[in-house]
């Protein structure tokens, strides 16, 4: 993958929406592109679609992410809160489809 | 509440791996230790989260599983003999006039020690909470987030709430158990163990467990007791199951906790520590592994390992304030149990 820069739109936990410009370079997930630009990203399990830190709702921009792997359907089913378009961040591997899209991230219950 | 006073050299809060290699460096340093964990079980997140999982930077080991590593880490402190609270958390810290300290567990255990090592990890590990109405009035008496003694629920009407391996595993091992069961799930398959999964089917093909798949939670009722929880089904229709007891089991995610409250310097939700030895701002109050911070720190189970042997040398003065420290190697001296 060549490219360097994504356009996301990112509504924080806090509630407040936030528009980043992020350098992309040995991120290889969407969750070490949103620590990247400097979204709080505990990640406990470092990215194994384990914990559910990561947790997010994408708002616009879905058809074109690849589907969840089989852990992350696991991890998503064990929890007691969750959205119709619920990812893990950890899973959803860099690419092109990242670029202008809308998410928001959601506060570990 | 079981009141038990142990007394002991160094209290270990966390007993994950980096825990456990302060038990040996200790040790070493014919230190004693006892190690308190909220978790049923030594390990940390490495047995809780990720068992199975291989760890590649692990120094000597060109791959061993997280679980493999925390027995290995046991066999290793065996000679130490260490002392464990599992399945207690850390409510306390009581300072002692003459420096030493006090460490007060929620079932109410006592550990008096010279030396409070906090091996916290990310905290500790609490389970996470459905939203459900009148939760709170329940609980602790008829609402539970972890099964404790399954002998409590003897003839009971109960409901498990949950989609995962551990929601699954203990209403196949609670069907035996309670008098009426009913798992109640928010999809509509299970994505856990397939063998779990076809467990859970059987026993609904047989009669004794009710089985509510795509159905949302919504509240508690009953008096003082809890008597039903209602839900709604996958069209929105109402549903409700008479229950003495409600268990919500939607896995478990680290907090600080009462960790926060003891005057340490934090920085974001981790304890500043000074590098010489990661001592905290109070003294005798020691924090390594993923709890700690300081510039440079990386979240590495190696790193945690150096900072537990520089804090037992440090630790040593406390425990031993009249004698005088001789640095040793393993290969010189070997391990002399205690």
């Amino acid at each position: 993958m060549n490219f360097k820069n994504i356009n996301i739109e990112v509504i924080d936990r806090d509630g407040s929406l936030k528009k980043s410009l992020i350098e992309v370079d040995i991120e290889d997930n969407l969750m070490e592109i949103l620590k990247a630009g400097n979204y709080e990203m505990r990640a406990t399990c470092g990215g194994m679609g384990l914990c559910a830190d990561c947790h997010c709702e994408i708002l616009s921009g879905m058809d074109h992410f690849p589907p969840p792997t089989d852990q992350e359907y696991e991890t998503l089913d064990t929890l007691p809160i969750i959205f119709n378009n619920s990812r893990l961040a950890c899973q959803i591997k860099k690419g092109d489809y990242l670029s202008n899209t809308k998410i928001r991230l959601i506060n570990p219950s | 509440m079981i009141k038990m006073i142990i007394e002991t050299d160094i209290c270990i809060i966390g007993a994950g791996p980096v825990g456990l290699f302060a038990v040996f460096e200790a040790g070493l340093l014919k230190m004693r230790c006892h190690l308190i964990d909220a978790l049923s079980q030594a390990g940390g997140q490495l047995t809780e989260i990720y068992p199975k999982k291989p760890i590649y930077d692990i120094p000597g080991y060109p791959v061993i599983t997280a679980e493999q590593l925390i027995k290995n880490q046991l066999e290793q402190i065996a000679p130490f003999k260490p002392t464990f609270s599992l399945g207690e958390r850390v409510e306390e810290l009581r300072k002692q006039d003459s420096g030493s300290y006090e460490v007060i567990g929620s079932l109410g255990t006592v550990i008096k020690c010279q030396v409070v090592v906090i091996a916290g990890g990310l905290g500790c590990f609490e389970p996470r909470l459905p939203e459900v109405k009148n939760l709170d009035r329940y609980y602790p008496n008829y609402v539970h987030y972890m099964v404790k003694d399954p002998h409590h629920f003897r003839g009971k009407k109960i409901v498990i709430a949950g989609g995962g391996d551990s929601a699954m595993d203990w209403t196949n091992y609670l069907a035996d158990i309670a008098g009426e069961i009913t798992l109640v799930h928010r999809s509509n398959t299970f994505r856990g163990s397939p063998d779990s999964a076809s467990k859970i089917y059987d026993l609904e093909k047989k009669g004794i467990l009710k089985l509510l798949l795509s159905h949302r939670l919504d509240s508690l009722e009953g008096t003082d007791q809890l008597q039903r929880l209602n839900m709604t089904d996958h069209n929105n229709d109402p549903v409700s199951v008479d229950c003495d007891h409600f268990i919500a089991l939607y896995g478990l995610s680290p907090k600080l906790g009462p960790i926060a409250r003891w005057g340490l310097d934090l920085s974001m939700n981790s304890i500043l520590v000074d590098t010489k030895d990661y001592s905290t701002n109070v003294e005798r109050i020691y924090a390594i592994g993923d709890i700690n911070s300081y510039q440079g720190k990386l979240n590495l189970i190696l790193c945690g390992y150096h900072e537990a042997a520089l804090m037992a040398q440090s630790a040593f003065k406390y425990v031993y304030p009249d004698k005088r420290l001789s640095f040793k190697y393993t290969t010189v001296n070997g391990i002399n149990e205690f």
